[in-house]
Order: structure tokens, then C-alpha cells, then sequence
């Protein structure tokens, strides 16, 4: 039930394509360097009040270094960090008003979960009363009531992590810096609160930057990602962009899995484009992109928009053709197709098991081909 | 080989090792109880060398100037020591650095006569008259490199998150220190600190150097009884000191283990919670 309510609200929310928006948090050509490593290079960011955004990226991309700005713990080398108007430059961690979510979860090991959810209010000077009554209510809202006496070392992993998120969010910041939140917890547990964490960020109506390596988690919580590699930024954009229509071969290959063919742009009008892909392999798309004719591109289709099939299909002269099943993973859900085209080259493609047993399956060493519809894949210029 | 066997070789090197270590020890405690004012003579059981003891003014007053400079040195040197560990894993990047690490760890192998002499020509170049507070600044000198060992071990393994995590939380930095980086890190400072006190307790070279008139410590005053022939009393001190130390090396194991054994209880009930 919450997660439909929440779709409903997601579903008008895109401060990002309203011009009159007043952006919340902004960097503005940030560059940070340690020594020689330039961890974030000339970056530019602008995050929006009440939005999820997920700084997506390897490790060692900065994206940790970002979030370590934000909080006040490093200073940028040049460029600026905006927080509703204010610059930020010179402001110390504990003036600042926003609060991070540590990975290691950072929790104080000689202080009681109470004690560590207090920490920061007290830092306030809130009356003792009403500090018992918010630590009461965040204890509530992560389901700790019966452990408020514990020392974090007398708690599972789990619990460790609702205790930080608790800490975290007590002081009700402006903002909440989430490093890694999930990454110490175990599979099933992280789906569980993955869908926590957005509750809590629309009830509280708070603006998360979560930093994260997993792109699950990314795509599955963020309202907007931004990618980055050594140091800059390589798209932002929502989920189904992100995944559906990335800019370039670098985030098309990062997000999920994908095919690329280099081709040559053989013909080009406004809504469509012909490629050629090889001797065999003629492309036709409606997803153009920027190509220009004669131009060398990469043409890029996930997986599971592949169909594969014993049989020819009608039109074979176009987004079609034949090889030899290479390798089968069947994972349950889906199953996994590497077909070894005739040219040498290999294409994954992703089956749904909508069926219990198909009644023809294909397996190892059975000729096969594979096709895709005209809006399957995009072209990729960058 | 097999852990639980017990062969004749393994109860030889340990009867050997004990004994080595601890039989002058036992043999100094059973003479202390030695009737006789002949030291290697046994003539009975009795206590009267701790009666005396009682009513020797010149040695209870050598263990109260011990006792003071013990607590005061050692109180001085933990929070010198802690300072410079502090400032050796924190700021990893000054100038000098290497320098000063240097410079506070090598009393940790100077000879102590170097250190007690060195001490001693300050002390008269600078005119200080000799006597209780100069052993007390002699200690400190030399104990506060130890501190600073046991400290900066401790820190170095300190996560860092937890103060940048009291800082986020709106804590000034001054405040973090004394809220998180101080509880977290006392246990290594009170070891600091009786390493420390140990150190001065035990101390004879460099207090030999650098004591006055009226400022002689225990050490200095057994050693000197000593070289006039060693007495029962002399005995029965060092059975005291025994005493004493075995007693809080005992209760900081106990309480050690009962802490070990009850976060390991803990763990254990988390991961099933």
C-alpha cells in the first residue's frame, strides 16, 4: 500500500524539468584534489528540494568525495557548494544543517542506542523532555523501542543500521547524506529497507543524496541519478532514462547489461536511421539519436529486447540474424541467451520464463535467430 | 602435534621457566616472615619485620615522596603523552613530523643514565634546586614517551567516522574530543597512565640523579639500606610492593575477562535477535 501511495506522488515530481524550480543544493564547478589524484574534476550538480538523488559510480569515482563536501569534511579545491542559496565554503561539519548516515554507521560504542540517537539534539540545547519524546518517536519509526538500552555492540547488523538512520534523521537536517546505507546488510534485507528508506524520505519530506555503487538500489529508490566516472559526470537523469536512453557507450555498458555494434549511419532522416552493422547485419531505428550520416556509431540494445527463436522471422533483411546458441544461464525468472552470430560476434539476449516449460527450448549448439523491432536499442554517439 | 598430551619435556620447561621467574620472589616473601635478623638464617615464623616497618619514619617517608611523584608524574605524562600521540596520528602531514616522533620515542631506548644525567646538568644549569619536583619532572620526561606508545597504538586503529559522525551532529570539535574520542580511547589511557605510575614506582637511576636532600624515593632508599647489608625489613617492604601490584594486575584481569566474556554473551544474543 505505502509503495503505490508513493508512486502516485513520484509520478508529478520533476522539479528538474520546471525552469521556475529554485534548485537546493548546487555545485558549481567543483574540483577537488588530493596531491595529484583529482578526485571530482570541474563537476556540476543541481539537486532539487525533497528529491531522492543518487550519486551512482565505481569506487574511486568521487562520488564519496561529493557527499564528504557536503557534509563539511573536505573543503573543494575550487568551485562552490550552494545549500538553498548559502555558499558553504568555510562552514564546519557541525554547523552545517545536514546530516550524514556514516557506512560504517559510525555508531558512539559507549553510548546506548538512546543515548546515540540523543547525541545530536543535545548538541542543540533541546529541553531534556523533548529530546525523551523524539528519541521515543525515532525509535518508533525504525522499530527499536525494545533495544533503547543497548550498547550498538549487543545489536545485529540490521538494527545497527536503523540505529544510525535514526541518529541520522533525529535532528530533522535539511538534508541526509547517505553513504552506502545498505551495503553492509544482506540481500534480502536490503529490499526490505530499501523500500523503508523511501517511506521515510516522503514522510519526512526530507532530501536524500545517497552515494552507491549498486545500481539496483540506485534505480530502484533514486528519483534522479547521477553517473560518474574519475571525477565527473556522465548523466543525470531518472531511472527509465537512465536505463532506456543513456548518453553514451561508458553509462549504456554501466547500467544493466548491453549490446553494442559499431556501425556505419547509411542512411538518416528525422525519425529514422539505417545502419550497417557488418555485412550481415542491417539496423533500423527510431532512436536516431544524433547520428549523422556516414558517421561511425554505436548501436546499443539491452538484452531483454532481443527476441531469439529456431525460427527465421518474416523479415530477415532487417534488425535480424542467425548464429548459434553459445551459452545458456537459466536463472529462474529469465533465462540468458549468448548467441555467436555467424560473423564471429557474440549477443546476449534475456528470455522471460512466462511459461512453466516452453515446449521448444533451445539449447546449446542449435542454430538460432535473433531480431529486434525498430525502437528496440538506440544510437549512441558518444 | 597434540595439544592435550603432557610430555615430560613440557613440564620440565615449564617447572624450569617458573622457577627461573618467580623462585627469588617466593624465596624474598618467606624471608620476609623470618624471625631471625639474619637474613639467610630461618628461625621461625614472625611478623615483627612488618610491625617494625610501622615505626621506621625514614622509609615510610620515602614511600609517601615515592607515592606523590608516582601520581603526579603519571598524571603529567598521560596527558602529555596522549597530546603527542594525538598530534602523531592526527596530523600525519606538519613539517617535522618525522623529527618530533623521534624525538618523543627515544627515550623509550635511551640508557637511563644518559637520561638522568642530562636531567641533572638542566637542572643545574638552569639553577633548580634539586628535590621532589625535580625527580617528579625527570619522570614525567621519561614515562611520557610510554604513554604516548600505548596511546598512539590505540589510535591508530580509531575510526575516524566517529568523530566526523559527533560533528555532523552539530558537536564542536572541542566537544567531540571529550564526548567521543576521550571514552573510547580511556581504556588505553588509564593503562597509559599505570604503565606510567609502574615506571616511576620502580624507578632508581634517573631519581638517584636527579633527587635532592628530603626527596628520596623508596628504590633509593632499599637500594641504599642494601649496601649496608640487606635486613628482614627490606624483606618485608618488597613483599608489601609484591602485594600490592599482584593485587591490581589480578583485579584489572578479572574485570578484563568479565568484560570480554559478557560482549561475547552479547554478541551472541544479537545475532540471534
Amino acid at each position: 500500500m505505502a509503495v503505490k501511495s508513493l508512486n502516485s506522488i513520484r509520478r508529478n515530481f520533476s522539479p528538474w524539468n520546471d525552469p521556475a524550480a529554485k534548485p537546493y543544493i548546487q555545485f558549481e564547478n567543483v574540483t577537488k584534489r588530493f596531491g595529484d589524484f583529482t578526485a571530482v574534476n570541474n563537476l556540476s550538480l543541481t539537486i532539487y528540494e525533497r528529491e531522492f538523488y543518487a550519486l551512482l559510480g565505481a569506487s574511486g569515482c568521487g562520488k564519496s568525495t561529493l557527499l564528504r563536501m557536503l557534509a563539511g569534511f573536505d573543503e573543494p579545491t575550487s568551485g562552490r557548494i550552494l545549500l538553498d542559496g548559502q555558499d558553504l565554503r568555510g562552514v564546519p561539519p557541525h554547523k552545517r544543517p545536514v546530516n550524514m548516515m556514516f557506512q560504517s554507521y559510525a555508531l558512539f560504542p559507549h553510548m546506548s542506542v538512546e543515548k546515540n540517537i540523543a547525541f545530536g539534539l543535545k548538541q542543540d540545547g533541546m529541553a531534556s523532555a523533548d529530546i525523551a519524546k523524539r528519541v521515543a518517536e525515532m525509535l518508533k519509526l525504525v522499530k527499536l523501542e525494545p533495544f533503547a538500552e543497548r550498547k550498538p555492540h549487543q545489536l545485529s547488523g540490521g538494527q545497527r543500521q536503523r540505529v544510525a538512520l535514526a541518529r541520522s534523521v533525529a535532528k530533522r537536517p535539511k538534508v541526509l547524506l547517505l553513504d552506502e546505507p545498505l551495503g553492509a546488510l544482506d540481500k534480502k534485507l536490503r529490499e526490505e529497507t530499501q523500500f523503508e528508506l523511501m517511506d521515510l524520505q516522503q514522510d519526512l519530506g526530507l532530501t536524500f543524496v545517497v552515494v552507491t555503487h549498486d545500481q539496483e538500489e540506485a534505480m530502484t529508490m533514486a528519483d534522479r541519478i547521477a553517473i560518474l566516472d574519475k571525477g565527473e559526470v556522465m548523466q543525470v537523469a531518472t531511472p527509465p532514462e537512465i536505463y532506456e536512453a543513456p548518453a553514451s557507450r561508458f553509462v549504456a555498458d554501466f547500467v544493466g547489461s548491453v549490446n553494442l555494434f559499431e556501425a556505419t549511419v547509411t542512411q538518416r532522416d528525422e525519425r529514422m536511421a539505417e545502419l550497417q552493422a557488418g555485412p550481415d547485419l542491417r539496423i533500423q531505428t527510431s532512436n536516431p539519436g544524433e547520428a549523422q550520416h556516414s558517421a561511425t556509431v554505436n548501436y546499443a540494445v539491452r538484452p531483454e529486447k532481443i527476441r531469439v527463436s529456431s525460427r527465421a522471422p518474416e523479415d530477415t533483411s532487417v534488425n535480424a540474424a542467425e548464429g548459434e546458441v553459445f551459452d545458456i544461464a537459466y536463472l529462474g525468472d529469465v533465462t540468458m541467451y549468448n548467441v555467436k552470430l555467424d560473423d564471429g560476434r557474440v549477443v546476449k539476449a534475456t528470455v522471460i520464463n512466462s511459461q512453466r516449460l516452453a515446449d521448444d527450448p533451445l539449447t546449446w549448439g542449435d542454430r538460432a535467430w535473433i531480431s529486434f523491432k525498430p525502437d528496440a536499442g538506440i544510437v549512441l554517439t558518444r | 602435534m597434540n595439544g592435550a598430551g603432557w610430555s615430560r619435556f613440557n613440564i620440565a620447561s615449564i617447572t624450569a621457566g617458573f622457577a627461573f621467574l618467580y623462585l627469588p620472589i617466593v624465596l624474598l616473601i618467606i624471608y620476609s616472615f623470618n624471625a631471625s635478623r639474619l637474613v639467610t638464617v630461618w628461625a621461625g615464623f614472625s611478623t615483627q619485620w612488618y610491625v617494625e616497618l610501622w615505626h621506621n619514619q625514614a622509609l615510610l617517608d620515602a614511600a609517601w615522596v615515592t607515592l606523590r611523584v608516582g601520581l603526579v608524574s603519571a598524571s603529567a605524562a598521560t596527558v602529555l603523552g596522549t597530546m603527542a600521540a594525538l598530534a602523531l596520528t592526527r596530523y600525519t602531514r606538519f613539517r617535522g613530523r618525522l623529527l618530533f616522533s623521534g624525538m618523543v620515542f627515544a627515550p623509550l631506548v635511551m640508557p637511563e643514565v644518559i637520561t638522568g644525567l642530562s636531567l641533572l646538568l638542566l637542572f643545574v644549569a638552569i639553577g633548580i634546586d634539586r628535590g621532589i619536583m625535580t625527580v617528579t619532572l625527570a619522570h614525567i620526561t621519561f614515562s611520557m614517551c610510554f604513554v604516548a606508545v600505548v596511546v598512539q597504538s590505540r589510535l591508530l586503529t580509531f575510526d575516524r567516522s566517529l568523530e566526523e559522525a559527533a560533528m555532523d551532529l552539530g558537536a564542536t570539535p572541542v566537544k567531540t574530543f571529550f564526548a567521543i574520542t576521550l571514552p573510547v580511547i580511556a581504556p588505553a589511557i588509564v593503562s597509559g597512565w599505570m604503565l606510567a605510575f609502574t615506571l616511576s614506582l620502580d624507578d632508581l637511576v634517573i631519581a638517584s640523579f636527579t633527587s635532592g636532600p628530603g626527596a628520596t624515593t623508596l628504590p633509593m632508599k632499599i637500594y641504599s639500606q642494601v649496601r649496608l647489608g640487606v635486613t628482614p625489613e627490606i624483606n618485608a617492604i618488597c613483599t608489601i610492593l609484591i602485594a600490592i601490584v599482584a593485587t591490581g594486575v589480578l583485579i584489572a584481569s578479572v574485570v578484563n575477562k568479565r568484560r570480554e566474556v559478557q560482549r561475547r554473551r552479547d554478541e551472541q544474543t544479537a545475532q540471534r535477535g
